[in-house]
């Protein structure tokens, strides 16, 4: 479990704040979708979570370790790992096992123990067939995959992942999307996605919009995207079919039900038109 | 490809001399170059040539490469040959003004470009074609290892090799990028002189050190985030153990290093 308590972040003295006060708690095996505009604060927040930043105020707990000790510095980073955005400058060795043994090696776990944990991380992500090739002849979705393998192998208890399918095609972001998503079931590792595709966020279980450094939102995705209003003042998209009911609310059609799902849509669609068919008839 | 270049000039196999353990090939090939420099006459040349022979011949990698890794320095040696022959004095073949040639003169200048030729066409059988960069950097850390002892970093050293490895095909990628992007708009990487030329590369340096410099960022706190501590309580994915074919080799090495040597050193 991870605690922001009042958390407050700023670059420097002479800079304003970042973060202004954030309280979170992420419950273990959870998969939170972050959302926010560029800027909003979203990867300096992520960034505390595993002590690459520390709070300029409050707190942050990692299963009860405060990210400012010291001495529990690597217990905190090896319970919970990060993904980046550009896998290109995150995979530190030419050939695929060896980028993912890195962790493991840097833990001083035992070579063989390393052999087992290589193996069983890319088969989770659907990389142990390429275990030999060297990096740099992937797709960008495998690069970032070898990347989230390389999390698993360390053992994490969660792994957060700042806009991890950024920079890949469509078929990159599915594979790499399927990858967490399996991580975070089969695996049981908490999943902190920060994302600026909606539709990534309606799978979550719990969706937190920040904006300039505060909690906008907090709540499951259906009652997140219900507030189309707040989203959009806070310069966001909406998932499309969740646009689209918004507009026709707009223009006087009356919808009843929250809609979230393309699925949902279709069927709100289908009996508005049919209502109007037999009133009409 | 361009990219291929982190390879070196690997070229991949699995023959036995491909799979040594790379500290001893590393070791073998300085014995071969202090080996080479010892031997003297054509009995203790031959040998030399078939110790050289028999490595390419296990290394299957084809007489081709052989000869191209020496093609580079054809000049050096050929130039280092003629002058030889020139210096050395003895019974007197051919003579005109200050210039002389003598028996001896040609008997040096042949050895000589032998042992260039030996020396290179060795060094790239055994290291260059045979070892991937990533075993030799594995080598020279492991070989080096007890320097950490009188303070050398030696695993930051071989870090910085990897990473450098590991980065040159995406830097390389990026500059052909860069490159397109700026002929797109009209820059002319081809005509003009040097300097002309040297200045339409400025436009594409820039961004390529801007971008290289906040990748090393990234790429620091990527390995921050993987609890990247230096070498202190480091363990390894593979460590190097010699097998069975690397004793054989150290004997092989050790009965022809003898056998030079005898006919080199000791019997002339
Ligand atoms: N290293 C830094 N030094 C100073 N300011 C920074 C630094 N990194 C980010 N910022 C600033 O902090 C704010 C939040 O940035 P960031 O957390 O990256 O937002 P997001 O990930 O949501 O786009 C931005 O205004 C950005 O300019
Ligand atoms: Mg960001």
């Amino acid at each position: 479990m991870i605690e922001t308590k009042d958390l407050r972040f700023r670059y420097s003295d002479t800079l304003p704040f970042v973060l202004e006060g954030l309280n979170v708690t992420i419950k273990r095996g959870s998969f939170v979708a972050i959302l926010g505009h560029n800027g909003s604060g979203k990867s300096t927040f992520a960034k505390h979570l595993n002590a690459i930043l520390l709070p300029s105020g409050g707190k942050v707990l990692v299963d009860g370790m405060d990210t400012v000790d010291e001495d529990r510095l690597y217990d905190i980073r090896q319970h919970v790992g990060m993904v980046f955005q550009n896998p290109d400058n995150q995979i530190v060795a030419t050939l695929v096992e060896e980028d993912v043994a890195f962790g493991p090696e840097n833990l001083g776990v035992p070579q063989k123990e390393i052999r087992v944990r290589v193996d069983e991380a890319l088969r989770a992500v659907g990389m142990y067939d390429f275990r030999d090739r060297a990096t740099y002849q992937l797709s960008g979705g495998q690069k970032q995959r070898v990347a989230i393998a390389g999390i698993i192998a360390m053992r994490p208890r969660c792994v957060v992942l700042d806009e991890p399918t950024a920079m890949l095609d469509p078929v990159g972001r599915r594979e790499v999307m399927r990858a967490i998503h399996d991580m975070n079931r089969t695996l049981g590792i908490t999943v902190v996605l920060i994302t600026h595709h909606m539709n990534e966020a309606v799978d979550a279980d719990r969706v937190l919009v920040i904006d300039h450094g505060k909690l906008l939102l907090d709540g499951t995705p259906r009652e997140v995207f219900s507030q189309a209003e707040t989203l959009y003042r806070a310069d966001l998209a909406v998932p499309q079919p969740v646009e689209l009911i918004y507009a026709l609310r707009r223009d006087g059609v009356d919808i009843p039900g929250d809609v979230l799902t393309v699925d949902e849509c279709a069927e709100a669609l289908y009996h508005l038109l049919k209502s109007r068919t037999n009133t009409r008839g | 490809m361009l990219k291929d270049i982190s390879l070196g000039q690997y070229i991949p196999g699995t023959s036995v001399i491909h799979r040594m353990d790379p500290r001893l090939k590393i070791v073998l090939t300085l014995a071969y170059i202090v080996v080479l420099f010892m031997a003297k006459g054509p009995l203790s040349y031959g040998l030399v040539l078939l110790t050289l022979g028999l490595i390419i011949v296990l290394s299957r990698i084809g007489v081709r490469f052989v000869l191209r890794s020496v093609r580079p320095l054809l000049f050096i040696i050929l130039f280092t040959a003629v002058l030889n022959m020139f210096h050395v004095d003895g019974d007197v073949l051919w003579s005109w003004w200050i210039l002389k040639i003598t028996r001896q003169g040609i008997e040096t200048a042949i050895y000589m470009a032998l042992r260039i030729a030996m020396l290179i066409s060795g060094t790239f059988v055994l290291l260059n074609y045979t070892t991937s960069p990533i075993m030799l950097t594995d080598g020279i850390e492991q070989l080096l290892g007890p320097l950490k002892r009188i303070h050398v970093p030696v695993h930051e050293l071989a870090m910085m090799m990897t990473i450098a490895l590991r980065f040159i095909p995406t830097l390389i990628e990026e500059t052909d990028k860069i490159m397109s992007a700026q002929k797109a708009r009209g820059a002319d990487f081809e005509t003009g002189n040097v300097i002309r030329r040297a200045k339409a590369l400025i436009p594409m340096l820039v961004p390529l050190f801007v971008s290289a410099f906040r990748r090393a960022d990234e790429l620091a706190v990527a390995m921050e985030c993987r609890c990247y501590r230096g070498s202190e309580g480091r363990t390894r994915l593979r460590t190097l153990k010699l097998q069975g074919l690397d004793y054989v080799a150290i004997a092989i090495a050790a009965v022809l290093a003898a056998g030079i040597i005898t006919l080199g050193v000791v019997l002339p």
